[in-house]
């Protein structure tokens, strides 16, 4: 209920709408966004149908939500971060084990392969993560999905929001081919985000 | 407020025109192959919110001055949401667009309840327009500025100040009809939303010259002169209920209609520019907020300006 009604005020305040069902892969999927606000992994979850809403788990720098009680508790506690070390990676703190568990639990996951906000909204080069996780679970589809004006409505720089109508739209499942480099997977799976910010209609 | 019957009548008249529209597309929606028939679809959508927005707008009326006030100042809001998320603003204008939400609004409304006519009328063209650059200025980021300013001054006036004018009939001290402005209110309301759909009808039935191609298809000089004459007669018929006379209330619609025409004109080339066809999906069938009231928007101060110096 609380859940619910939380998504609901989410998607109210971001202008968003709830995502038909039938849109989605039914099964467990990696859901992959641009970035470029703290909303976006919020927007992304209250915009999943909510079966799938239920087993996303977002994927978060370890640095930027354990420094604040608040931050630890929203990330622990209110949306389950699998939370992965950005800084020192060590063979201990390898990033992968841990998103590679949640999957192995059930889980779906969220990231934002830039790694890191974008100040201004443009869609930054990708970072290998994404490539890692296809190629140790080539079997789960990698979803794209393009949010715009988020960071309108709650830009990097800022903490107090604007109400802009922000949008999410959601692409078809990418796989790894066999035979693809890491370099074109992931220009391609950044294509895959930025070709679905279609011309307006007319 | 004591009950009035004449407010009644209207509200009553328009809940039977609803009933008619509610019925035809009934009866439209059961004949053959209407089931995938678009157009049906749209108008049942259309009725369907009609009855939500009427339904709004009594309960505002009812309320008196507080509800109207409230519903205008909500509809401001959704409008400039609307504009502003089409409009090419900034990162730099993200306080301005804090304040022009916040506190703009909200004041321009509560100026309203006040009745201060003075700053009412001089908040958003002198105070925002001074005030609210310079928060841009100071943010620091030069690009495209006198766009994004006149975008944002802009959004403003069509959006907040022109749509303040709506409740601010309630303000108006007109001599022998005290305590009766929510009648016209409603009657500018109504006027200006008929229009519209006569427009629409007439343009259907005889539009073949568009008036101005390239910005609205839609917009015929038949369907312009056919709705404007039947706004003109609707006006003239509910003159009952208003301060003028027949002629008087003929008049101020026909005059309402025609400023109502031109800016749906002026936010169609808006949404041209912008590469949209609505301005959002607020409303089901109608498309956004400003979709609905961009014919309002210019109609409310020039009829606001005509009562005040002719009636006040």
């Amino acid at each position: 209920m609380f859940v619910g009604a939380l998504a609901g005020s989410i998607r109210l305040l971001c202008g968003v709408r709830l995502l038909p069902p039938h849109r989605f892969p039914a099964r467990q999927a990696i859901y992959f966004a641009n970035h470029s606000s703290h909303l976006d992994f919020a927007v992304v979850w209250s915009a999943l149908p909510a079966a799938q809403r239920r087993r996303a788990r977002p994927v978060a720098g370890r640095d930027y939500w354990e420094k604040t009680r608040l931050r630890r508790w929203l990330a622990r506690d209110i949306f389950n971060a699998v939370l992965i070390e950005r800084q020192k990676v060590t063979a201990s703190a390898n990033p992968l084990a841990a998103m590679l568990a949640a999957l192995d639990a059930g889980d779906s996951l969220i990231v934002f392969p830039e790694g890191t906000r974008s100040p201004d909204g443009t869609i930054h080069d990708f970072k290998p993560g994404l490539y890692h996780l296809a190629r140790a679970r080539p079997e789960i589809p990698l979803v794209p999905i393009l949010l715009e004006n988020l960071n309108r409505i709650l830009p990097k720089s800022d903490l107090l929001p604007v109400p802009i109508i922000g949008s999410l739209t959601l692409g078809a499942p990418v796989f790894l081919q066999p035979d693809e480099t890491k370099t074109d997977f992931l220009a391609r799976a950044r294509e895959s985000v930025l070709g679905l910010r279609i011309a307006l209609p007319s | 407020m004591k009950l009035d019957h004449e407010l009644l009548w209207l509200l009553g008249g328009i809940g039977g025109l609803l009933l008619i529209a509610t019925i035809v597309t009934f009866v439209l929606k059961r004949r053959p192959g209407a089931g995938e028939n678009a157009v049906i679809a749209n108008l049942a959508a259309r009725v369907k919110a009609w009855w939500l927005m009427v339904a709004l707008f009594a309960v505002a009326l009812a309320t008196g001055g507080v509800g109207s006030v409230i519903l205008f100042a909500l509809v401001s809001f959704f409008a400039l949401r609307e504009f502003i998320t089409l409009a090419p603003t900034r990162a730099g204008d993200h306080r301005t667009l804090f304040w022009a939400f916040f506190v703009v609004v909200p004041l321009q409304y509560f100026l309203v309840w006040l009745g201060w006519y003075g700053l009412f009328a001089i908040l958003i063209p002198v105070y925002a327009f001074v005030l609210l650059p310079i928060r841009s200025a100071a943010a620091g980021e030069c690009d495209h500025f006198l766009a994004r300013t006149a975008v944002i001054q802009w959004g403003l006036m069509v959006c907040v100040y022109f749509v303040s004018h709506v409740p601010a009939l309630l303000m108006l001290e007109l001599p022998g009809y005290t305590n009766q402005n929510a009648k016209l209110l409603l009657f500018l309301v109504t006027v200006v939303q008929l229009s519209d759909v006569l427009q629409y009808v007439w343009g259907k039935l005889l539009g073949r010259r568009k008036v101005v191609p390239t910005l609205s298809p839609n917009k015929t000089l038949e369907g312009l002169v056919g709705g404007a004459l039947s706004a003109a007669g609707i006006g003239a018929a509910l003159w009952w209920a208003t301060p003028f006379r027949p002629h008087e209330a003929a008049i101020l619609a026909l005059l309402v209609t025609l400023m109502g025409f031109f800016g749906g004109l002026v936010m169609s080339a808006i949404k041209r520019d912008r590469g949209v066809k609505d301005y959002g999906s607020l409303i089901e069938g109608h498309g956004g907020m400003i979709d609905r009231i961009d014919s309002l928007c210019f109609a409310a101060p020039v009829f606001f300006h005509l009562v005040r110096f002719f009636y006040a």
